[in-house]
Order: C-alpha cells, then sequence, then structure tokens
C-alpha cells in the first residue's frame, strides 16, 4: 500500500456519496453486511417497466472502501441493462477503484457490487454473483 | 543421543529489568520491515511473534527427539515423551499448580473453556442453575456458556461493565435471585479494554455459594505472574500463542478433585483405561482430558517460551507493559479526534482499544499500516463489548516485552496522518 491508496477520488466518494438515499417504492432491493467489518449496504433499484437500471441508490454505513466502492457503483451501473450489470466481472469494479486490495479488504469493496447482484436476481432472475466464491463471510439478505 | 535446544542460541539474561531492545534481537520479524518501515508490531494481544530460543528448540526437538508419546518404547520415543512431559512440570510451576495432573494441554484457550463447558457444564448444569459470565468476555467464554446453559435448561446470566469497563458487581445481588449460583467466570484481563477484573473477589463470592470459578487468563499468563492459588478459582485457561509459543497448543488447569468428577470431553485413545464392548473406563489425569496424540511439538515450544518469560521476568514483563500503557494513554490524550475505551491506565494491562473520530477502524489500521504499524481493527471477538459502547468495531494497539516506547510514538504520529487523510 502507498500514500494514495485513500486517494482523492476513494475518499471524495466516501465523504460524498453518489446516489445516496432511498427509492420508495423499488422494483428490487437487497442488503448485505460485512460482519468483519461491520459495514453495511442497502440497494435499491428502479426499472420502470423495462429491463434497465433507471434509477439506483444505496444506503450503509461501514469502512472507506465498502462505502466509496458502493458509490463508484451506483455511477456505473445506472442505464444498463441488469442483465449486463449481473454479469459484470468484479474487476471492473476493482479496477475503477484502482488500489491494491489484501483479501480481507476486496470483500468491503465488493459489498456493494454483490448486493447489487441479489437484488437484479430477485427481481429479474439474473444470474447470482459469481464472486460469492471465497466471500463466505458475507452475509446477504 | 544428545539434546542441543539451547546450543548456539543467546541466553536470556535474567535481569529483573527488562531491555526491550535487546529482546528485539531474538525475534527474527523484527529483521524485517513492513512497507519499508520498522515494524511495530502492537498486536501481540491477538498473537505474540516468537523468539529464536522457540524456534530452534522446536526444530532441533523435531529434528533429534521426535516421535509420538506415551506409546513409543524405543530411545526417540522416551525423549519425545520427557520433552512433552518436561512442559507440562514448565506450565504447572509457571502458576503454581500443586500437580501436573490437573494440567491438560489443549490447541489454545478456546478448547480449554469449552472442555470445562461441556465436560463441566453438560453434568452440573440444570434447571433453576445460574452459569454467571461478564458483558467483557472474548466470545469464546461468554459463547459456550450461553449454549450449555441453553442446552441445560440453566439460567445465563451476564454481569454488566460501566463505561470504565469496569464491571458492576452490584448486579451479582440481582442475579443471585434467578436461581442457584452454579458457576461464575470471568477474564483476568479483558483482551479488548485491557480491563484488569477481581477474580478473586469473585472466585471467594462463588465458592461461597458452592459454585465454581472459572478463568481466562489468555491475556495475563503472558505477562504477569500468575499463581492459582492466590487467586482461588477452580479453573484456569489459556493458551500458547500469545505468549511466545506456537499456534495449537493452550492449557487448561483444574482443581483434581473436580477433574476426576467430570466425564471425558474428548474420546478415543490415549483417555482410556480399558475398553470392552460392554464397558470402557477412563485413564488417571491428566490423560482422562487429552484424546487422540498431542500437540507434541508445540507443547515443547511452550516449555521453551516459558524458560524465556522465565529469563526476562514476568515481573519485569508486567513492569514494562505497565510503564508502556501509561505512556501510551499519556499520548492518546494529547489527541481530541481520539478516544480511548476502557480504565484509566493503572487499573488496565497493556492493551488500548480506541476509535478515532469519523475514521472506520478498518480505515486506522490501513493507514497505520502503510506506516509499518500493526494493529487490530474489528471487534476483537467481543461484540457485546462493542454494543455496550455503540461502535461496530475499535482499533486495538496492545504492547508486550518487546514493544518499545518510540512505536508508541509512531503510531501517535501515524493517528495524525489517518485525521489528516479523512479530515
Amino acid at each position: 500500500m502507498s500514500d494514495d491508496f485513500y486517494r482523492e477520488l476513494i475518499l471524495d466518494h466516501y465523504k460524498n456519496p453518489r446516489r445516496h438515499g432511498t427509492l420508495d417504492p423499488c422494483d428490487a432491493r437487497a442488503e448485505g453486511q460485512n460482519p468483519l467489518c461491520g459495514d453495511e449496504v442497502t440497494v435499491m433499484v428502479n426499472f420502470n417497466g423495462g429491463d434497465t437500471i433507471q434509477d439506483v441508490r444505496f444506503e450503509g454505513r461501514g469502512c472507506a472502501i465498502s462505502q466509496a466502492a458502493t458509490s463508484m457503483l451506483m455511477e456505473m451501473v445506472e442505464g444498463k441493462a441488469a442483465a449486463e450489470v449481473a454479469g459484470m466481472p468484479t474487476q471492473e469494479l476493482l479496477d475503477e477503484l484502482g488500489i491494491p486490495l489484501t483479501p480481507i479488504r476486496l470483500k468491503c469493496a465488493l459489498l456493494g457490487l454483490g448486493v447489487l447482484k441479489v437484488a437484479l436476481h430477485r427481481s429479474k432472475g439474473t444470474p447470482l454473483p459469481e464472486e460469492w466464491a471465497g466471500l463466505d463471510e458475507l452475509d446477504i439478505s | 543421543m544428545t539434546r542441543r535446544y539451547h546450543e548456539g542460541m543467546t541466553e536470556v539474561a535474567p535481569a529483573r529489568v527488562l531491555d526491550a531492545r535487546k529482546l528485539r534481537a531474538d525475534f527474527p520479524v523484527f529483521l524485517d520491515d513492513s512497507h519499508g518501515k520498522p515494524l511495530a508490531y502492537l498486536d501481540s494481544a491477538n498473537s505474540s511473534q516468537k523468539p529464536d530460543q522457540v524456534l530452534g528448540a522446536m526444530r532441533e526437538f523435531y529434528e533429534h527427539s521426535y516421535a509420538n508419546v506415551h506409546r513409543a518404547v524405543y530411545e526417540l520415543g522416551a525423549l519425545a515423551t520427557e520433552g512433552y512431559e518436561g512442559a507440562r512440570e514448565k506450565v504447572r510451576a509457571l502458576i503454581n499448580a500443586s500437580s501436573t495432573r490437573e494440567c491438560i494441554f489443549v490447541r489454545n484457550g478456546t478448547e480449554g473453556l469449552n472442555l470445562v463447558a461441556y465436560a463441566w457444564g453438560l453434568d452440573n448444569l440444570g434447571p433453576g442453575d445460574v452459569a454467571v459470565t461478564t458483558e467483557l468476555e472474548h466470545h469464546s467464554n461468554f459463547v459456550p456458556w450461553q449454549f450449555i446453559a441453553n442446552r441445560t435448561g440453566a439460567e445465563f446470566a451476564v454481569i454488566p461493565i460501566d463505561d470504565n469497563g469496569e464491571l458492576v458487581l452490584e448486579s451479582l445481588t440481582e442475579i443471585e435471585r434467578r436461581g442457584r449460583v452454579k458457576l461464575v467466570t470471568s477474564a483476568l484481563i479483558s483482551n479488548t479494554l485491557g480491563t484488569i477484573n477481581p477474580v478473586s473477589d469473585l472466585a471467594a463470592w462463588a465458592h461461597e455459594r458452592d459454585a465454581i470459578m472459572v478463568v481466562d487468563a489468555c491475556q495475563a499468563v503472558p505477562n504477569r505472574p500468575i499463581d492459582v492459588q492466590e487467586l482461588g478459582c477452580d479453573f484456569l485457561a489459556f493458551t500458547g500463542h500469545k505468549m511466545l509459543a506456537p499456534t495449537g497448543i493452550g492449557v487448561l488447569w483444574g482443581r483434581q478433585e473436580i477433574l476426576r468428577r467430570m466425564s471425558p470431553f474428548e474420546l478415543g485413545g490415549s483417555m482410556i483405561r480399558n475398553v470392552t464392548a460392554e464397558k470402557t473406563t477412563w485413564a488417571d489425569l491428566p490423560a482422562k482430558f487429552e484424546a487422540g496424540t498431542p500437540p507434541i511439538g508445540e507443547a515443547f515450544g511452550l516449555g521453551q517460551a516459558i524458560d524465556y518469560l522465565n529469563a526476562a521476568g514476568l515481573d519485569a514483563i508486567d513492569h514494562h507493559e505497565r510503564g508502556l500503557t501509561e505512556y501510551a494513554m499519556g499520548r492518546l490524550a494529547e489527541l481530541p479526534y481520539v478516544r480511548v475505551f476502557g480504565p484509566p491506565a493503572d487499573r488496565r494491562g497493556g492493551i488500548i482499544s480506541f476509535e478515532v473520530e469519523d475514521v472506520h477502524p478498518h480505515d486506522v489500521a490501513q493507514v497505520l499500516d502503510s506506516e509499518g504499524i500493526a494493529v487490530r481493527a474489528g471487534h476483537h471477538c467481543t461484540q457485546p463489548i462493542m454494543d455496550h459502547y455503540g461502535v461496530t468495531a475499535t482499533t486495538r494497539a496492545s504492547f508486550y516485552l518487546y514493544t518499545l516506547q518510540e512505536e508508541i510514538d509512531r503510531l501517535v504520529e501515524g493517528l495524525a496522518r489517518v485525521r489528516r487523510t479523512f479530515a
């Protein structure tokens, strides 16, 4: 890890999270925790009748990595088809974060993506996240 | 065959004043840098680093004295048994147990406490009985009792803590009204807050009610002289890996008269006297509670670790940690954005949990890691304490015989950097 682990972009997303808040009503919703850190994320999605993510919001609390990664994710997925997001490789989000992560911090970074994929699975029947393997500590409901 | 456990290795000077810088030379881990900086290992309450004396002696043992114990008739088997039982005698002397029969080798502190919870608890707890633990406990001395109380229909009672992280003993009056108190258990030192608990008083209170007293001493045996007779408890569990020994070895000490009446915990080889299809009888203590091939090399390593601690002086280690703790509490108090949990310096061991305002403990630990400073971040297996303070996690710094005062200065500087990063 170097000085720029908490680089400006990550700190900015942490301090000013994008698409932060609730959607009520919403078409899809899921929440998850990372008991190790105590990270919590809830994601809400609206499709407005189609298969494209028209609106997405998240709420949560936890470490900077978990919240910043979810905030970045929100910007990445809005306007995309549910199937496309369900198949989105985790590396795409990790590239966006752009910092090396130890396995423990990887769980923080991927919490929001996992929760979003569960929400999409529930409403659109898309496949469940493949990144679940090795992330047993995550508790998604 | 000659044994050369110490040949070529630095003898630890039996000085009563501890020279941490000198002792550090015995620990190979400090030869390595961490992120290009000298390692400041402030996580010894989690697990300690290991000195050459332990590592080298274990290697020698495996190279020249290794075989299974208690059954091999050849020379190697005798040497291995001698090493294993020799370690047991060192354990006995360390805690002033009256007999090696009372010192049972287990896997770690958790297994020692589970042994009592299952082997004593299942037969001795029932409806109308109360098992008393504390809000301070590590999950390993909380969850087993909660589970066994549920299984047996006994009441599970928890002595609460005040905002200083100290036990509210007045609660015992109310707890006692819930039924027959059969068991009281407490950590000697809290792994999260460092609180030193009044274990002798609790033991006396328990004995007045014909209850037994179980002590989790995982955070105390590594760093201060412990005498089970003085504590007045009935069981005492501790783990090796926090006291310079390898992982995979711990000790449960228990009073013979209670251990003899108890059913076994694990069943199988080594713990039997005679087996037939009709009936099996149990081996004498301590074998009755040591089923299967034990951690032989690990026990030997634990014995060497005890030698090392005795040479450094447990009273000297205690003195060293007290000085560091007082210094660290003073330095942390200089940082207005740091909140320290738990009692004042003179009533705690070398463990300090804190939070940095508006920064998650994992982020604190990550920034400190980049400065070569290793601290623990999390709930420390004490979620009831986290609930008490309304936090999900804390950052914890803990000290040991190799900790230097300048490492605490680095911690304080690192926290200032954490603050700047997240301000």
